[in-house]
């Protein structure tokens, strides 16, 4: 990069959302130094609508799709989709959280600033054309989400959960640099287009051996990211326990931004050597599907059910990248944004009913829900029932389009082993809904306060975007498609 | 120009629904009659469909379509013919007699209870009249979420057992008929180079006998689960003993109906050569008769009352799916005047058990006796519902068996000499339990006190009195209505048969213009 580089007025513009959520994490900062209590609760507010505004700029800027930086990022149909995706969960993710803090006692702007950094990175990964920057997105996001994980720092499960976190999440990334370098080393660039132009080139085509090395590296650090079989066992106890906004956050935005650097890998760069990867995540998908279903089987924490459910929930998405199509790519895509709707509502309603100390988060502790509080229970059984994939959610058209892309690329096997995995994972979900409707509340349990309005306003939202999305699937859909069709 | 009467049908149960989730929770008088406003009013706008649909005409008739899911080919298109048009109205009619018989017997979370049932005859209807494959697989899954709650609330000791028992099974079984559907779909692409789930355009295909094959015991495990086939059908005795009354009504007159409907309206059209193989119908067949004599067997041991009509819905499903895979016109037609009498039979039956078990709280067959003497009215409509079960002639279920034995000795007479056997023993389990609750001395000192039939019951059971003995004594009408439809299936399923793997010709015209040829 030559040292006096000036980036255009278009590059920062295309930047322009990164800029405007870092300076917001900053000011938050400095406000949290510098205001009173009374004035800190308007802290969540200014985050909130800083990520509203960085979402509008984030579409602004897709007007004027372009590379910035010396060709590092890519702003394109992908990249704000992702964007767009990441932004919203961040905001709904503080939705949940300030009730939860203020009955924590914990209440803080740096929660927020965290928040907003964390979206940063995950911007920066939806948007990354370039392994350092993803490896740097990576970073940034999960740096700020492992003290996010370790929020109650008197909380003992806290510290484990962002401990945990922390040294495994190091190790993957390190894999992850490491497949960098080799990647450097073999192709002699770090660039993704670069890349890909390397691996198309028949001239000098790269030792087979070599790329294979280096993409299984990356690949480590990758399906770490997304908690896939063999590299999942970090999900369970870390989702267990965070704090469950910092769970519906963990579980939602870093999984689909590391699924949008996946996708952009894997689909863009290395598609050329498809061949070597398709193997690899078809094990992977199968295996993924089935360790999450059947440990969920077996779960009596909710937050722990949840965390298997999603890594179950990851294995599907492996299994539209294992199709490697576009209609695959879009199916990933659409998956993402209805995984994120019903698992950040689902731990909505966790943090809900979790309360302070989070010691309500058995299963048990939701028997007759649907008697003391019918709306919320109506509402987690939409969340619920998506998860299952009944029609007319979003949950349904997420695990169609998945199976019609992998049928698409005669994928039967691993089609058929999703769908009945799919039934298997009814039963876990069912659970729930069984003990919230069929199942008494215990005597003597204390009465369970109204939602708050952050919590209430996340759960209409969610539920309202999961049935949405499962009535009127191609308001989505479309736009996934026309994203997909820039890295395939 | 479109008529909207069939979204009318549709959606009218659902704008119940939604009116009803504005009552407050406390209202429950005003709960109970806005549910009995609503079902009612989905039958009567159900009435002019029938008045106005055409016998003569072939294909399907108040068709609708509208695009829903364009990038995919998904389309909301929905029509009807002789056959699904029976099956609507059996929906209308008995959805809102179970609404209606639900009025004393359920005093807990009433809104939830009948929103559950009107969200049910939505999802019922649309199964009947979707012409698109995935919209109708839409409407299969969503029948599973009420019936799950219902039976899971408002259901029995054992309930949470059944619930989940009932929704595992048919969910296993509908994604692997989603696979099917798939399969169809991308085999269409793949011959006429663009997508659809329309079913008209699906009977286009024309794929090698393998495959068909294939995809047919994909869809066979959906429905057959849904049917229950033996073996298959373990799900359904739980299912109905633990469900309240009115689910197992609704459960046994409509929702079982939609996995025989499925083999008449997708198996068999669009998979000809795999439904006419010799391996296939013979194991079809085979199991349909183990059905028959092994639901009949199973009901002559049983101590519950309610659990016997459960097991003789397994002997009575055991006929309409043998008159399926007779493949001609007597038996399919037989089939489904079957499917709607086992819905009239078979529904009484769940009601005169809920009409004693309300007022007894058990359902023990050993209870009971003499009964006759107490509640004189009780004992004839229960003779009434008993004899057309058997299949009494002049009642409904003579007409509807005795058509499918015909069918079944045309297509082979060994079934036929099965199936004979089947009703013989019918007869038995049916009449032993009635002589043992009805007839004879006053057994237990319980049951002296019992108050018969309430002018509400009566509401409830003299139109299904009379629907059986209009059915029996003059049948014509149904036989008309669905001879075009049948001879249709009949048709293609026999022409590919003789013509392995050619163009495929028949194929019911969906558009009104290509109607008038």
């Amino acid at each position: 990069m030559p040292g006096n580089y000036m980036p255009s007025a278009a590059e920062l513009f295309r930047f322009s959302p990164e800029l405007l959520l870092t300076a917001a994490g900053t000011l938050l900062m400095i406000f949290e130094a510098i205001t009173s209590p009374k004035q800190k609760r308007s802290l969540p507010v200014f985050a909130f609508l800083s990520l509203l505004a960085a979402l509008a700029l984030a579409v602004a800027a897709s007007s004027d799709p372009g590379p910035a930086f010396n060709r590092m990022l890519q702003v394109d149909g992908f990249a704000t989709f992702f964007r767009v995706l990441v932004m919203a969960i961040g905001a709904v993710t503080i939705l949940i959280s300030t009730n939860y803090l203020k009955q924590a006692e914990h209440e803080g702007g740096e929660f927020y600033s965290l928040v907003l950094f964390s979206v940063v990175g995950q911007c920066l990964m939806a948007t990354a054309n370039e392994l350092i920057m993803i490896f740097i997105g990576i970073e940034v996001s999960s740096i700020a989400t492992y003290v996010l994980a370790g929020y109650l720092r008197d909380d003992k499960r806290n510290n484990e959960a962002a401990l945990k976190y922390f040294l495994l999440g190091s190790f993957a990334t390190a894999f992850l640099l490491y497949g960098v370098a080799w990647i450097y080393g073999t192709t002699g660039t770090t660039n993704l287009s670069g890349v890909r132009g390397v691996l198309l080139d028949p001239q000098n085509a790269p030792n087979a051996i070599l790329i294979s090395v280096a993409l299984g590296l990356v690949l480590v650090g990758l399906l770490f990211k997304v908690s896939a079989v063999p590299f999942q066992s970090w999900a369970p106890d870390v989702y267990q326990g965070a704090p469950a906004p910092v769970t519906a956050f963990m579980a939602t935005g870093p999984k689909a931004a590391a699924f949008a650097a996946f996708l952009r890998i894997t689909m863009w760069a290395f598609e050329p050597v498809k061949n070597h990867w398709i193997p690899v995540l078809w094990f992977t998908a199968i295996a993924t599907m089935i360790v999450g279903n059947f440990a969920a089987l077996r779960q009596s924490n909710v937050k722990r059910l949840l965390a298997y459910s999603s890594i179950a929930h990851a294995g599907y998405v492996l299994v539209a990248l294992t199709a490697a199509s576009k209609t695959g790519t879009e199916a990933a895509m659409f998956y993402m944004v209805s995984y994120a709707a019903m698992n950040l509502g689902a731990f909505a309603v966790i943090a809900h009913v979790a309360r302070k100390g989070e010691r309500r988060v058995e299963i048990d502790d939701f028997a007759g829900l649907g008697n003391r509080q019918p709306l919320t229970a109506a509402i987690f059984t939409v969340f619920l029932l998506s998860l299952i994939g009944v029609p007319l959610t979003g949950g349904f058209f997420a695990k169609f389009y998945v199976f019609k892309a992998a049928l698409d690329s005669q994928l039967i096997a691993l089609t058929i082993v999703g769908l009945l995995n799919s039934a298997v994972a009814a039963f876990y979900y069912l659970r729930l809904i069984v003990i919230m409707y069929m199942q008494p509340a215990p005597e003597g349990v204390d009465t369970l306060p109204e939602p708050s309005l952050g919590i209430r306003t996340a759960l209409v939202a969610c539920s309202l975007a999961t049935v949405v999305l499962g009535v009127f699937p191609s308001l989505v859909l479309d736009i996934a498609g026309r994203g997909a069709s820039f890295i395939r | 120009m479109q008529s909207h009467i069939l979204s009318i049908v549709l959606f009218t149960p659902l704008a119940g629904l939604l009116v009803l989730l504005l009552i407050p929770g406390q209202n429950k008088f005003l709960i109970r009659l806005w549910a009995n406003i609503a079902a009612a009013l989905g039958f009567l706008v159900s009435v002019p469909m029938l008045l106005s649909f055409d016998r003569a005409k072939d294909g399907y008739q108040f068709v609708e379509r509208a695009d829903w899911i364009p990038s995919l080919g998904v389309q909301y298109l929905i029509g009807v013919d002789g056959i699904s048009l029976l099956m609507v109205m059996l929906t209308t009619v008995m959805g809102f007699l179970a609404i209606f018989s639900s009025w004393t017997s359920i005093k807990d979370r009433e809104k939830e209870y009948y929103a559950m049932f009107l969200l049910q005859q939505v999802g019922m209807v649309g199964v009947f009249i979707s012409l698109d494959f995935l919209l109708f697989y839409t409407f299969w899954e969503l029948v599973l979420v009420p019936m799950y709650f219902i039976i899971g609330i408002w259901g029995g000791p054992r309930k949470l057992y059944a619930a989940i028992k009932f929704f595992l099974y048919t969910l296993a079984g509908g994604v692997l008929m989603l696979l099917g559907i798939l399969t169809l779909y991308f085999q269409y692409a793949q011959q006429f180079g663009r997508y659809t789930f329309e079913i008209a355009e699906l009977m286009k295909l024309n794929m090698p006998l393998g495959l068909q094959q294939w995809v047919f015991w994909a869809f066979f495990l959906g429905f057959a689960i849904k049917v229950p086939m033996f073996p298959f059908h373990t799900w359904l005795p739980d299912a109905h003993t633990e469900a309240p009354t009115a689910g197992s009504v609704i459960l046994a007159a409509v929702l079982l109906k939609m996995g025989t409907y499925g083999f008449i309206r997708f198996s068999l059209p669009l998979l000809p050569n795999a439904s006419s193989d010799r391996t296939i119908v013979t194991i079809l067949a085979t199991l349909s008769l183990i059905g028959i004599l092994y639901g009949a067997f199973v009901s002559l041991v049983q101590k519950d009352w309610k659990k016997l009509v459960a097991y003789s819905s397994v002997s009575h499903l055991g006929f309409c799916t043998l008159g399926i895979f007779a493949l001609n016109q007597n038996g399919i037609a037989g089939s489904i005047i079957q499917q709607i009498n086992h819905g009239i039979s078979t529904g009484m039956l769940f009601l005169i058990v809920g009409v004693i078990y309300e007022r007894r709280h058990t359902r023990e067959i050993k209870e009971f006796g003499g009964l006759a003497h107490v509640m004189p009215n009780y004992a004839i409509v229960f003779a009434i519902a008993m004899l057309s079960s058997a299949g009494l002639p002049l009642l409904n279920g003579f007409v509807g068996e005795f058509t499918i034995l015909q069918g079944a000795f045309e297509a082979n007479k060994i079934w036929a000499a099965f199936a004979v056997l089947g009703i013989i023993f019918g007869a038995a389990y049916l009449l032993w339990l009635y002589q043992r609750t009805m007839l004879g001395e006053i057994t237990n000192e319980k049951n002296r006190g019992l108050k018969d039939l309430n002018w509400r019951e009566w509401a409830v059971f003299v139109p299904l009195i009379i629907w059986a003995v209009t059915i029996g004594v003059y049948p014509k009408p149904y036989f008309d209505i669905l001879e075009k439809p049948v001879a249709q299936i009949v048709h293609r399923v026999h022409q590919s048969a003789n013509m392995p793997l050619a163009a495929a010709t028949v194929v019911p015209p969906i558009a009104a213009e290509a109607r008038v040829r």
